[in-house]
C-alpha cells in the first residue's frame, strides 16, 4: 500500500491514496483531520467553504477538489492555512447570525466544532447582522436561514437521494445568494419535503431542524462536547 | 395577448429547452416587465425544470427583476470613468427631478433610478440603460427632456434616435483595424488549408488569448479539436466571449458594431479547426441594442453562404446563434459563461475538467474573446509567419486598446504589442497623468514612474482597459469604486469572495468616512493575502488588485484619511443615536455621543 | 488572542483589574464566581479596582479590565471608554460582549419599532409613553460588540464562560502566558 507511486506527504507524513481519489478523500480514509465544512464524503465535493483549502507544492488548492497525485507535497495544519481557515471562519460569523447559546445545534455543529478546533476566540471583523426570516411554515421542520454556511448539502441530498429538488441556490453575492425553496409562496409546507428525506438530516449547521427535538441532548453529551472534531474523522457522518 | 400565452410563445419558440433559461427569462420580462411568481413557476413548468433552479437562475442576474420595476428603469453606469464625467450629480438630479431615492420604484410605479456596473461607454459617458438601452453622453440637457418623456409616458422606442447614437471612435488602426478583408475572405482561405494546416498557422502565428489571461489559442483549439464529444449528443462548440464586463473595457462593442464580419468569421475558423457545427456568442445584457444589428448580419452571412450547410461550397456546416448575458461580470469567466448559456446561474465550474474537453453542455469547447477571433481571420488570409512579425517575441500581433478617463480623444486605439504606456498617453492626448489603470479593476494600476511599462503579455498583460487619471485625480477614490464594484459581482459562491469582498468595501468606505485607522490598513492587506489564494475563481483572486496596488504606489491618498493611529469604530457613535433622539424627542448632552474617545 | 501583552508579568505587586456588565445577565460575572474558594488565591494576586463585587463607580489606572456584555445604548460606550482609556489590557467576556449575544437579536429590527412596541402600542406600559428623562441612557440603532468601538486585546467565550476558563485566562494573564483554552474549555454556548 505504500507504494511510492500511490503516496504523498500530508503535513510531513506518507499518505497512500487510491487512483482518482481527491487529497480530501484519501486523508479521510487515512484518518487525517483537513478542516472542512462543504464536503461531505458521499457526495461530489462542491468546493465552496474553501476551510480545506491547503498548500500543494507551494500552491493554494482546495483538496475536496484536487486529485492527489504521487509525490505531491501537501501543507495542512500550518500556522498560515490555519490562520487563513480561522479569518474564513470568522467570515461565516459575521456575515450570518451565528447566536450560539440560542441555537439547538449547538454541540452538534460543524462549523461551531470547527471554530473551537481552529481557537477562533471572536468574530474580529464587524458583525453584518443580516435580516435572514426563518421559515416556520412546515409541521415537522423549522428552517433557519441566519445559520446557513452555502454549503449546498441539502440542495445535493435533496436532488440526488431524495429525488425531489426542493432546495436550490440562488441569487448572487454577500446579499442574494441564498437557498430558494421549491414552491410558488417559497415556503416548505408547499413542498413534499419529509423529515425522512435525507436532505432533513445533513445540515451541518443549524439551518435544517427538527420540530419538537431541541435541546434534547444535554450540554455534556452533545456530538463535539465529548470528542473534538478533529478526532472524528473516522466517525460516520449525518 | 394574456401573461401566460406570452410565456408559452417564449418557451415554444425555445422548444421548452431549459437550457436555454436565461434567453426565456429575458423575453418573457422585455414582454411582462418583470418576473412575477407566477410567471417563474409556469416557465418551471415548461421546461420541466425544479422551480427553485429556476428562481435560483432569475434571482442570480442583476438585469432579472422579481419584483416588479418601474414602467421605466434607469440605470446609470457607475464606473469610476462615468464619476469622472459627473454621474453622480446627474443621477441626483434626476431622482430630485422625479422625487425619488435611488433604486425605489415610484408610488406610481412608472420609474426607478439607480447605478449599474460600467455599461462599457467609457469614451462616452456618463451612460445610461433606459428599459437595457443604452444612452451615452448625458448632460443636463437631455436629462431634463428624458425626464419630461418619462412623465409624459412616451415609449422609449419614441424617444429621440439620436439619444441612442453609440459612437465607435476608433483613433488609431493598425493591421486589424486597418484590415481590408471582405467577407469570406478569411474563411476561404481557411477552408484551402484545410483544418490542420490552419491550426498550424495559428500556432504559428503564436496567437495568444486577448481576454487578458493569454492562454496559447493554437493549444486551446488544439485540445478541443482532439477531445471527443460523449454521450447522445456529441458534438464540439465554439464560444465567442462578448461578455466584456471588465470595468473600462470597450473594444469589443466597436468589433462587433463595425467588424463583426470579422468575428462571425473567426468563430468559423475556429469551428473548421475544432470541428464544430455551432457557435454561440454570449453578448453581454448592456449590449442589447446590438441584437437585431447582429441578427441581420447573421442572416446576411447565410444568404451568402458564409454560414449554414456548404459554407463556399464545402461540406462544413457552422451556424452561429446569439446569446444575451443579464447583468453579471462574473459571466466572462469562461466556466460560468458556459453555465449561463446552459441556464443556470453564471457560478463558475470547478476546473479541471476544462471546457476544452468538458464545456457547453458538457461537449468539448473552446471559448474565445471577440479580438482573438478576429485576429484569427488576420492568420487565416496572410498566415502565421507574417502574424508573428507584429508585436514582440512573446506576445503576436497588435491589441486594441480602450482609452477612456483623463484624455482628450478617448477612444480605440489600435496597437503592436510592445508599446509603452507613454506612447499612448502622448497619442491620446493625456496630460499630467498620475495613473493608468491597465486591464480594468482586476488589472495593474501603473503609476507616473512605471510609464515606461509596455503592453505585453511579459509586463502589462491586459484584456484592453486603459482608463487614465491625472493628477487632479484622488487615487483612493478610485480604489473604493473598484470595491464596491466586486462586492456587488462577486457570485456569492465561496466563502473568501462572497464575505471578502464586502469587508473589503466596508472597510474602504470607514476609511472614506473618517473612520480609518492604521489597524484598517493591516487589514486590508490580511484580505488581499486570503482572497488572492484561497478564492474558487479569478474574480476573488483578483478582487483586491486595486487596493493593494494603490496602497502601495498611492498610500498617501489612505494615510490623510486615517482618523488617528489607535483603532477607530467603523459606524458613527452619535448616529447611531438618532433613533432614540427622535423617538423620545431628547437633544440634551446626555443624548449624544462623541467620536472621539473620552480621555 | 494576538495582542500585545502589554502588562508586564508581575508577582510582588497585585494586579489592579475592573470588571463591569454591560449590555449583559451579570451570567459572566456569576460565573467568575463560580471559580469557587480559588477567590482567596485569587485576591492575593489581584486587587479589584471598578466592579459590581466592590461597587466602585469609576475606574482607575488597571492593569486588567474584564468586559462582560456588548453595548445596546449610550452608557454602555461611555464605560467601555473607560475601561479602555484606564486599563491596559481589555479582555472581552461572553457571547454578547464578543459577538452582541442575545440583545443583539433586536438588530433585525428597527428600533423606532421596538418603542413603539413596547411603550405605545402594547398595553400596560403606554400611559407614560416613551421614556424621555435625561438620566435615562438612550438605547443605540444596533447592538454591537465591543470590539466594534474600542481595540479589544482578549476574547473569552462562552454563554457564559465556564469558571474554569476564567480561572485559566487569569492565571495565564498573571503568569504573563497568552491565554489558550483547549477542548472543553472554549465554547459558544
Amino acid at each position: 500500500m505504500n507504494d511510492t507511486n500511490n503516496s504523498f506527504q500530508l503535513d510531513g507524513e506518507d499518505l497512500p491514496f487510491t487512483p482518482g481519489q481527491t487529497i480530501m478523500q484519501a486523508a479521510k480514509a487515512a484518518g487525517v483531520y483537513i478542516p472542512h465544512l462543504c464536503w461531505h464524503p458521499d457526495f461530489p465535493a462542491h468546493g465552496s467553504c474553501k476551510l480545506c483549502t491547503v498548500k500543494v507544492n507551494g500552491r493554494f488548492g482546495s483538496s475536496c477538489t484536487m486529485e492527489a497525485q504521487a509525490g505531491m507535497t501537501v501543507e495542512n495544519r500550518t500556522a498560515e492555512l490555519d490562520d487563513k481557515r480561522r479569518t474564513m471562519l470568522q467570515m461565516f460569523f459575521v456575515e450570518g447570525n451565528h447566536f450560539c447559546p440560542s441555537c439547538e445545534k449547538s454541540g452538534d455543529c460543524a462549523l461551531q466544532a470547527t471554530a473551537y478546533e481552529l481557537k477562533m476566540m471572536s468574530p474580529h471583523f464587524d458583525m453584518f447582522y443580516p435580516d435572514r426570516p426563518v421559515d416556520a411554515s412546515h409541521p415537522d421542520i423549522l428552517l433557519d436561514f441566519n445559520r446557513c454556511i452555502m454549503c449546498s448539502l441539502c440542495v445535493t441530498a435533496s436532488r440526488e437521494v431524495d429525488g425531489k429538488n426542493v432546495f436550490a441556490m440562488g441569487g448572487r453575492g454577500i446579499l442574494g445568494r441564498r437557498i430558494h425553496i421549491n414552491s410558488e409562496s417559497g415556503r416548505l409546507a408547499d413542498t413534499d419535503f419529509a423529515l425522512s428525506d435525507r436532505a432533513a438530516n445533513i445540515c451541518p449547521v443549524g439551518v435544517i431542524l427538527k420540530k419538537r427535538k431541541g435541546f434534547a441532548v444535554p450540554i455534556g453529551d452533545r456530538r463535539y462536547d465529548k470528542t473534538p472534531i478533529n478526532e472524528q474523522v473516522k466517525e460516520p457522518t449525518a | 395577448m394574456s401573461d401566460n400565452h406570452a410565456i408559452d410563445t417564449v418557451l415554444d419558440r425555445h422548444r421548452r429547452d431549459g437550457t436555454r433559461l436565461v434567453q426565456i427569462l429575458r423575453e418573457v420580462q422585455e414582454q411582462l416587465g418583470w418576473l412575477s411568481p407566477a410567471t417563474l413557476t409556469r416557465v418551471a413548468e415548461g421546461i420541466g425544470w425544479p422551480r427553485a433552479m429556476v428562481s435560483g437562475t432569475a434571482s442570480f442576474y442583476s438585469f432579472f427583476h422579481t419584483r416588479p420595476r418601474g414602467k421605466y428603469c434607469v440605470l446609470w453606469s457607475d464606473n469610476i470613468t462615468d464619476r469622472m464625467l459627473g454621474n453622480a450629480e446627474l443621477m441626483d438630479a434626476m431622482c430630485k427631478k422625479l422625487w425619488l431615492e435611488p433604486g425605489r420604484v415610484s408610488e406610481d410605479g412608472l420609474v426607478s433610478v439607480n447605478t449599474t456596473s460600467c455599461t462599457g461607454m467609457c469614451d462616452q459617458g456618463p451612460a445610461v440603460l433606459v428599459n437595457y438601452r443604452a444612452i451615452p453622453q448625458m448632460t443636463h440637457g437631455r436629462l431634463g427632456e428624458m425626464v419630461g418623456l418619462i412623465r409624459e409616458e412616451k415609449p422609449v422606442a419614441e424617444w429621440p434616435a439620436e439619444w441612442f447614437a453609440v459612437e465607435d471612435n476608433i483613433r488609431r488602426k493598425d493591421i486589424l483595424l486597418g484590415n481590408e478583408l471582405k467577407p469570406g475572405q478569411a474563411l476561404k482561405a481557411a477552408l484551402e488549408r484545410g483544418p490542420q494546416a490552419m491550426l498550424d498557422e495559428i500556432k504559428g502565428g503564436k496567437l495568444r488569448g486577448r481576454g487578458g489571461a493569454g492562454f496559447s489559442t493554437g493549444l486551446k483549439w488544439d485540445a478541443c479539436r482532439n477531445a471527443a464529444g460523449h454521450g447522445p449528443n456529441p458534438a464540439h462548440y465554439v464560444v465567442c466571449n462578448a461578455d466584456e464586463g471588465e470595468p473600462g473595457t470597450f473594444k469589443d462593442r466597436v468589433l462587433l458594431t463595425s467588424y463583426s464580419s470579422m468575428v462571425f468569421e473567426g468563430m468559423s475558423i475556429a469551428a473548421l479547426v475544432v470541428g464544430a457545427k455551432k457557435g454561440l456568442i454570449y453578448l453581454r445584457g448592456e449590449y442589447r441594442y446590438m441584437l437585431e444589428p447582429l441578427e441581420s448580419a447573421l442572416a446576411a452571412r447565410r444568404a451568402e453562404k458564409l454560414l449554414g450547410r456548404n459554407i463556399l461550397g464545402s461540406d462544413f456546416e457552422f451556424d452561429i446563434e446569439i446569446h444575451l448575458g443579464a447583468g453579471a461580470y462574473i459571466c466572462g469567466e469562461e466556466s460560468a459563461l458556459i453555465e449561463s448559456l446552459e441556464g443556470k446561474p453564471g457560478r463558475p465550474r470547478i476546473r479541471p475538467p476544462f471546457p476544452v474537453t468538458c464545456g457547453y453542455l458538457d461537449q468539448p469547447t473552446t471559448v474565445n474573446n471577440v479580438e482573438t477571433l478576429a485576429a484569427a481571420c488576420l492568420i487565416a488570409t496572410h498566415g502565421g509567419a507574417w502574424y508573428a512579425q507584429h508585436g514582440t517575441e512573446k506576445s503576436a500581433g497588435t491589441k486594441l486598446l480602450s482609452v477612456s478617463g483623463d484624455c482628450e480623444r478617448p477612444g480605440i486605439y489600435e496597437y503592436p504589442y510592445g508599446v509603452s504606456v507613454r506612447q499612448v498617453l502622448d497619442d491620446c492626448g493625456a496630460t499630467d497623468s498620475q495613473a493608468v489603470q491597465i486591464s480594468g479593476p482586476s488589472g495593474i494600476c501603473v503609476a507616473a514612474e512605471e510609464f515606461g511599462r509596455r503592453i505585453a503579455f511579459e509586463d502589462l498583460p491586459t484584456a484592453g482597459a486603459f482608463m487614465i487619471f491625472d493628477d487632479t485625480r484622488d487615487m483612493f477614490e478610485v480604489a473604493r469604486n473598484f470595491a464596491h464594484f466586486f462586492a456587488h459581482e462577486s457570485c456569492g459562491f465561496c466563502t473568501p469572495c462572497r464575505v471578502g469582498t464586502t469587508l473589503v468595501k466596508n472597510m474602504m468606505d470607514k476609511i472614506s468616512r473618517g473612520h480609518g485607522s492604521p489597524y484598517d490598513i493591516n487589514e486590508l492587506f490580511k484580505l488581499h493575502r486570503l482572497m488572492q489564494g484561497a478564492s474558487h475563481c479569478g474574480l476573488g483572486n483578483s478582487a483586491c488588485n486595486p487596493v493593494f496596488d494603490t496602497l502601495n504606489k498611492f498610500r498617501p491618498a489612505y494615510e490623510r484619511r486615517l482618523q488617528s493611529l489607535d483603532y477607530e469604530p467603523a459606524f458613527d457613535l452619535d448616529a447611531a443615536l438618532s433613533e432614540a433622539r427622535q423617538m423620545t424627542g431628547r437633544d440634551d448632552a446626555g443624548a449624544h455621543l462623541s467620536n472621539e474617545a473620552e480621555v | 488572542m494576538n495582542g500585545p501583552m502589554n502588562a508586564a508579568p508581575v508577582a510582588a505587586k497585585k494586579l489592579k483589574v475592573a470588571t463591569t456588565s454591560l449590555a449583559g445577565c451579570f451570567g459572566c460575572h456569576m460565573s467568575f464566581l463560580d471559580i469557587d474558594e480559588r477567590i482567596i488565591k485569587l485576591l492575593d494576586l489581584i486587587e479589584f479596582d471598578r466592579s459590581p463585587l466592590t461597587d466602585i463607580k469609576h475606574c482607575g489606572p488597571c492593569d486588567l479590565g474584564l468586559i462582560e456584555g456588548g453595548l445596546c445604548n449610550a452608557e454602555n460606550v461611555h464605560v467601555l471608554r473607560e475601561f479602555r482609556s484606564n486599563c491596559k489590557i481589555i479582555v472581552a467576556v461572553g457571547a454578547c460582549a464578543i459577538n452582541g449575544g442575545l440583545p443583539a437579536q433586536r438588530n433585525h429590527l428597527d428600533l423606532r419599532d421596538i418603542l413603539e412596541e413596547v411603550y405605545q402600542t402594547e398595553a400596560g406600559l403606554s400611559h407614560g409613553g416613551i421614556p424621555n428623562d435625561p438620566e435615562l441612557p438612550l438605547p443605540l440603532n444596533q447592538v454591537h460588540p465591543i470590539h466594534e468601538v474600542v481595540k479589544v486585546d482578549y476574547f473569552l467565550p462562552g454563554c457564559p464562560p465556564p469558571a474554569d476558563a476564567i480561572w485559566k485566562l487569569l492565571t495565564d494573564l498573571l503568569a504573563g502566558r497568552t491565554p489558550t483554552l483547549g477542548h472543553g474549555l472554549l465554547h459558544y454556548d
